[in-house]
């Protein structure tokens, strides 16, 4: 591997052809292997494809259809909580919704299922993008996206994505995040996978934690209500089949509360931790699809459900940080994907989508390096990324990728690291218009737990965009609809047409939805008397 | 990490105690791994499983020694005859402000968090702090007012409050230097140029009638478009 390095250096991998792209993709590319996919038969996505395991948790039962055999569906329980705006998720698009709603006036609610703060948004390592640069341009960003998704994205979103990317940005160097500048006071950039040019934002490689810490703060600073630990569990509706609230559950206490909402925002993430397709993960421990198991059974249409992101560069040793990102801006800054022969395979430049399909035929077809806990991967090399650019860049833009690994005495700066793709991120989700509403009324759905934006496949730091974009949107037109907005009848009605349509399939699975967390405490066999 | 349900099982066992009960939990596994390998079912303190939410502190203590330490759960390898649990949560007296309004955020620190000022330089928390921080040094900085060192200093806290548990001035370097880097960022940077100049160009519709071109494409004509979009290089 060290060997080789020099000669590497000199290599430059072509980006692929087209027909030669896709090639690859359809061998390859884990949303092709059809064994892993099942038709819906229930809901409004019936008939549509997505991974076996989405499926089964959006035809799964609730946890209120039990006592709904022995209560009428119809009657209405009785609320705990009255709120204008209740938004159930606490990451970006969350803390960002509760900001921008009660500045707006609104009567806030938001209700977590860990604590304000954690989740997929802390952990973002890479960076946001915003075309601020004198040479980029919003059409740039846009023509870029478009091209990284497949040109699937919906354009209307995206259009608002890159045209309110700068503001973005404002807003969140006015609360106070600090953005790595250079000696002029610029904004630092860098590029990342699909970016024609330098658009990325960083707080180091502590994007995610810095917008975190900062947006909960200031959700404190604002006095905005929030219950930790109860995550929804059921949405409710009233007679139109609008949303009129939520029933949460107290992980203390196991009570169920009911709130009822005018305007109901959800920003509950990705599903990483679905462990699809037997996928590592990258994504927080949390992330389990819950938002669309809710929104869904509520009537809410989905979209691109059949698409996951599998991240190029999971690490795959030692054995505990396995699933763990290593970060995209590394591969950006130089560092070079490398077989078990020594040789580099693929460009390091194309998008995820392609770089992952190429790690994974490395791997299949007997390039790869096995690892001790039964893994294979292939070299990250990441102490060319000094070579190029001089030592100490290493240390100085990827302190935390340093401190994690050297946990297990492996220093980067020194030594290459073993990656396999990680489940990483939802491409699809809710549908959702420019304002986040979703096709049922007084649901809006806002950042990852939203699909249609970035098409097929997302671009590094368009998440971090979107969460903050679309976050704010969804706030500030939450708390508007909440003007005018009646309070409406808190029932289970869906639950029981939703039921029934069950019924109908012959869907007999006795699993509810969501799942809330991952099961990982190891099932000891009872002995047997 | 993620992979514990499908995780084959290891030969090798080590003993652990786990908040004072004998465990044998396998060798090469996290703290958070043996709470679940041993049967607890968690939802307090876990967060990302990556190092960076800080939800996971724990304190522990290796064979025969005396030495009590911190670390994270889910960062921190068992060992043959460690001890360890969990450390339940506690919130340390956070100040609320409305950070834009403050007229001199400085002098603001000490009504915020008198207890700043009460340093006595022993140096526990920088010994604790799993992100190796010089967090005594960013509270002197934060005294002094120099926030925008505390902010280089303390870009990777995670607010895992490990420095809290330790502080025998009971305060909380972590929200200390919350507050100063936002003040930082608020009161003491401008927003560049570049950015508003940015802002006010898409505001003014600079882009208008290049939307407006793009939007009357058909689909394989906005492909081709996007293409071919050229290189920054090619652009004036
Ligand atoms: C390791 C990693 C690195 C990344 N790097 C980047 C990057 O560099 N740039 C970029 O743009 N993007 C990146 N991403 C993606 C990006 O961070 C996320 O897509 C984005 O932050 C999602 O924000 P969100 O607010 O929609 O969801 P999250 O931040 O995941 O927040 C969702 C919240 O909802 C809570 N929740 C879940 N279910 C329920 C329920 N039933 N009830 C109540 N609450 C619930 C969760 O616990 C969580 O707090 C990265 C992601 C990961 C995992
Ligand atoms: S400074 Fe304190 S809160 Fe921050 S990472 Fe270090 S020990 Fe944890
Ligand atoms: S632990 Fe508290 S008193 Fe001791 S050096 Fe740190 S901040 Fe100062
Ligand atoms: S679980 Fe987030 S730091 Fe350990």
């Amino acid at each position: 591997m060290e060997a080789k390095r020099a000669g590497r250096l000199a290599q430059t991998p072509a980006l692929l052809a087209d027909d030669a792209r896709k090639a690859l993709l359809s061998t390859h590319h884990p949303d092709y292997r059809a064994d892993a996919y099942r038709t819906l038969k229930i809901g409004p996505n019936a008939g549509d494809r997505t991974v076996k395991e989405l499926a089964e948790l959006l035809e799964a039962g609730s946890a209120l259809s039990e006592p709904l055999n022995a209560r009428h569906a119809d009657t209405p329980l009785t609320p705990h909580e009255k709120v204008d705006v209740l938004i159930i998720g606490g990451g970006g698009a969350g803390a960002a919704a509760a900001l921008e709603a009660k500045a707006a006036g609104a009567n806030v609610l938001l209700a977590t299922k860990l604590r304000l703060g954690d989740a997929n948004t802390v952990m973002a390592e890479g960076g946001m993008q915003a075309a601020v640069n004198p040479d980029d341009s919003p059409i740039r960003h846009f023509a870029d996206t478009l091209k990284g998704g497949h040109f699937k994205n919906d354009r209307t979103l995206l259009k608002i994505l890159v045209e309110e990317g700068p503001s973005a940005v404002l807003w969140l160097m006015k609360l106070g995040v600090l953005f790595d500048r250079d000696e002029e006071g610029n904004l630092k950039l860098r590029s990342g996978g699909g970016t024609s040019t330098a658009r990325l934002l960083a707080c180091r490689d502590y994007t995610g934690l810095e917008l975190m810490r900062v947006l909960k703060d200031e959700v404190l600073n604002q006095k905005i209500r929030t219950l930790e630990f109860s995550p929804a569990i059921e949405l409710l509706s009233g007679p139109d089949g609008a949303c009129t609230g939520a029933v949460l559950k107290d992980f203390d206490s196991d009570r169920r509360i009911v709130v009822q909402a005018k305007i109901v925002i959800l920003a509950t993430g990705g599903s990483g931790r679905l462990h699809i397709q037997r996928f590592p993960t990258s994504n927080h421990f949390g992330a389990t699809g819950d938002g669309l198991a809710l929104a869904y059974r509520l009537g809410a249409k989905l979209l691109y459900i059949d698409t996951f992101q599998y991240h190029p560069t999971g690490s795959v040793y030692p054995e505990p940080m396995s699933g763990l990102l290593v970060t995209e801006a590394l591969r950006s800054a130089g560092a070079q994907l490398v077989n078990a022969p020594g040789d580099r395979f693929v460009s390091e430049l194309e998008t995820r989508d392609v770089v992952a399909s190429a790690v994974i035929r490395e791997c299949q077809e007997g390039r790869g390096v096995a690892t001790p806990g039964g893994r294979t991967g292939v070299w990250l090399d990441i102490p060319v990324v000094d070579e190029l650019h001089g030592e100490g860049t290493i240390e100085k833009r990827f302190p935390n990728m340093m401190r994690l690994f050297s946990r297990y005495g492996i220093d980067i700066r020194k030594e290459p690291v073993l990656v396999y793709p990680t489940l990483h991120y939802q491409n699809g989700g809710v549908q959702v218009d420019p304002q986040g509403q979703a096709t049922v009324k007084n649901l809006l759905v806002a950042g990852e737990a939203s699909g249609g934006l970035h098409g097929r496949n997302r671009l590094m730091g368009n998440s971090l965009l979107d969460i903050i974009v679309f976050g704010r949107r969804a706030g500030q037109h939450a708390a508007t609809m909440a003007m005018s907005v009646e309070w409406g009848a808190t029932t289970l009605g869906h639950l029981k047409a939703f039921e029934a349509a069950r019924a109908n399939a012959g869907i007999t699975s006795d699993l509810i939805s969501p799942m809330l967390f991952p099961d990982y405490v190891r099932k000891v066999e009872k002995a047997t008397a | 990490m993620s992979q514990t349900t499908t995780e084959k099982p290891t030969t090798s066992l080590v003993s652990v105690e786990i908040m004072g009960k004998p465990q044998r939990v396998p060798h090469g596994i996290t703290v958070l791994q043996a709470m679940w390998y041993s049967g607890h079912e968690l939802i307090r303190g876990v967060g990302c499983l990556g190092g960076t939410c800080g939800a996971c502190g724990i304190v522990y203590r290796t064979k025969d020694n005396f030495e009590l330490r911190n670390g994270l759960g889910c960062q921190t390898l068992v060992q043959d005859g460690m001890s360890f649990s969990m450390i339940p949560h506690f919130a340390p007296a956070r100040a609320s402000y409305q950070m834009a309004e403050l007229a001199d955020p400085k002098e603001a620190l000490f009504e915020l968090y008198p207890e700043a000022a009460r340093c006595v330089n022993c140096n526990a928390c920088n010994r604790v702090c799993p992100q190796g921080i010089d967090v005594r040094g960013s509270v002197w900085c934060a005294v002094f007012g120099n926030f925008d060192q505390v902010a280089e200093l303390t870009m990777s806290c995670n607010s895992c409050g490990l420095c809290v548990v330790r502080c025998p001035a009971d305060m909380a370097p972590n929200l200390i230097a919350l507050y100063a880097r936002r003040a930082h960022g608020v009161h003491e940077l401008k927003p560049p140029k570049r950015v508003t100049d940015r802002i006010a160009e898409i505001n003014a519709g600079s882009y208008g009638t290049e939307w407006t071109k793009l939007q009357k494409m058909g689909d394989q004509e906005l492909a081709k478009y996007c293409t071919d979009y050229p290189k920054p290089s090619a652009v004036k």
